[in-house]
């Protein structure tokens, strides 16, 4: 059986611990795509974040390494100071400017993963208080890929996913625990012969 | 407020599976140009990017576009065949020519704690600094070495492929704007004096003090393409691997094996590691988490 998508993309910024953590638990320790998580943080952030995600998720939880390959059920984090973007098989890396102040950048994951895996990308944006995402998001969507934003309303910032959805037609607009369902079914979908 | 249906929702099936199968055929010629440009650029020039990691490299072209002003990298394939300072330009903008003095503070804190009681046990250090860019690093590097009373005895390479950036590391200039960052930083990398003992500022520029370059020698050389040329006791190249494919990194892994004396000591970025590559049993970890190595007898 050929699944429809093989990978999921995640960013968020201002709330997103919160956020993260609540999707994070909802999905099961088997969900079969690999997901790689942007959430915006300091240069000198420590492991707190994987700690505590590590702490709520049923899937394992680490800190993105250089041409780590993506395996899944598995969950990969930006490290801080570095942009994460994924190539076909694994993680990759960069060390290259802040874009939009931010490094790492949830726009250079979106578009990276709209390159490298084209139409068999899931991207999810959820909370936060700038405008990173908006850009990455069409990329998935113009390469064919899905795009779930999550509802400004249920978001605990609201800026981000309302900025994006002023420019782009997301396949969802969801509450914040309709996503973690709307994911499961997606990674369940087949790909039409 | 319900969370809403999107308009995207009510595509017919048919439509979607069409729109599907345009963008990944649109996907699909947009590599094929990136191979085209790649090639275009090693048979014309010489400098092959053909075995660097394409999501970096891909998003370094697009942005390339924009400034350039061309909509399509076939556009520009033709730009950089007829026009030599085209070329030029595309050449810098590939390469990642964005450094710090003394990130990753705790590294050199490591490399005081860790290797520099190595050192101290060799009459005279070699060096090699791959990738060094406009030479931040360099220069952070000789500024630990004399405050450790080992710079006298230490011969720096530091290398690059890129010609225009030895030139600005050769000067010792950098932004005035940074030093509060780098202050800080080489306090937490263990810094023993004050880092403004180590340059004057002049306008936006503090120009570093010439010692800290005078056993340095800055020269040029492109990890996909040259071979070794000597043989060290430390090799530091730190956030450079991190743009080659699998198969140059383990080429560039391959040269600095070669190149370190047994035991030599080998210095890679924060996020890279000898994990997944043919290099892993070559080595030792001397700080797994600083990803300092030792290379085994």
């Amino acid at each position: 059986m050929n699944a429809r998508y093989d990978l999921v993309v995640m960013g968020t910024s201002t709330g997103g611990l919160h956020a993260l953590t609540r999707l994070l638990s909802a999905l099961p320790a088997s969900f079969p795509l690999p997901i790689a998580i942007v959430q915006h943080r300091s240069r000198d952030s420590d492991e707190r974040l994987s700690l505590l995600l590590r702490g709520a998720s049923l899937i394992p939880v680490r800190d993105a390494e250089d041409k780590e390959p993506l395996c899944s059920p598995g969950v990969y984090l930006s490290p801080p100071d570095y942009h994460l973007l994924v190539e076909l098989d694994c993680m990759a890396l960069s060390t290259e400017e802040p874009v939009a102040y931010s490094r790492p950048s949830i726009d250079v994951l979106f578009e990276s993963a709209a390159y490298s895996h084209g139409s068999a990308v899931i991207g999810v944006l959820l909370t936060g208080a700038n405008q990173d995402g908006t850009r990455g998001l069409r990329a998935i969507k113009q390469r064919g890929g899905y795009v779930i934003v999550q509802n400004p309303d249920s978001a605990e910032s609201p800026f981000m996913p309302k900025h994006a959805l002023k420019s782009l037609l997301p396949d969802r607009v969801l509450n914040l625990e309709q996503i973690a369902d709307e994911l499961i079914t997606r990674a369940n979908e087949t790909r039409l012969a | 407020m319900a969370a809403s249906n999107h308009p995207g929702d009510v595509d017919s099936a048919s439509e979607d599976g069409a729109r599907r199968s345009f963008t990944t055929a649109s996907t699909e010629l947009e590599r094929l140009e990136m191979d085209l440009l790649l090639l275009a650029i090693y048979r014309h020039h010489g400098f092959d990017f053909r075995s660097y990691a394409p999501a970096s490299l891909h998003r370094r072209i697009r942005r390339h576009l924009e400034i350039a002003r061309v909509t399509t990298i076939s556009g520009l394939i033709e730009l950089i065949l007829h026009e030599p300072s085209a070329l030029q330009r595309l050449l810098h903008d590939l390469s990642v020519n964005v450094t710090a003095m003394f990130r990753d503070p705790t590294f050199f804190a490591e490399f005081r704690s860790s290797v520099v009681p190595l050192l101290r046990t060799y009459p005279t250090v070699r060096i090699w600094h791959a990738g060094c860019s406009t030479g931040e690093e360099v220069y952070a590097m000789s500024i630990l070495l004399e405050e450790e009373g080992l710079y006298d005895r230490c011969r720096i390479y530091a290398t690059d492929m890129d010609s225009t950036v030895l030139e600005h590391a050769r000067q010792g200039i950098f932004p005035v704007s940074r030093m509060k960052e780098y202050t800080s930083n080489y306090f937490l990398g263990g810094g023993k004096r004050s880092l403004s003992d180590y340059f004057t500022a002049k306008y936006d520029g503090a120009l570093f003090a010439p010692r800290l370059a005078k056993n340095v020698l800055f020269t040029q050389h492109n990890l996909a393409m040259d071979r070794g040329f000597s043989e060290f006791n430390v090799i530091v190249c730190r956030n450079v691997l991190i743009y080659f494919d699998r198969t140059l990194k383990d080429h560039a892994l391959g040269l600095f094996s070669e190149s370190l004396s047994t035991l030599g000591v080998l210095c890679l970025g924060r996020k890279e590691s000898l994990r997944f590559t043919a290099f892993e049993d070559q080595f030792s970890a001397l700080s797994a988490r600083e990803r300092i190595y030792r290379r085994n007898k």
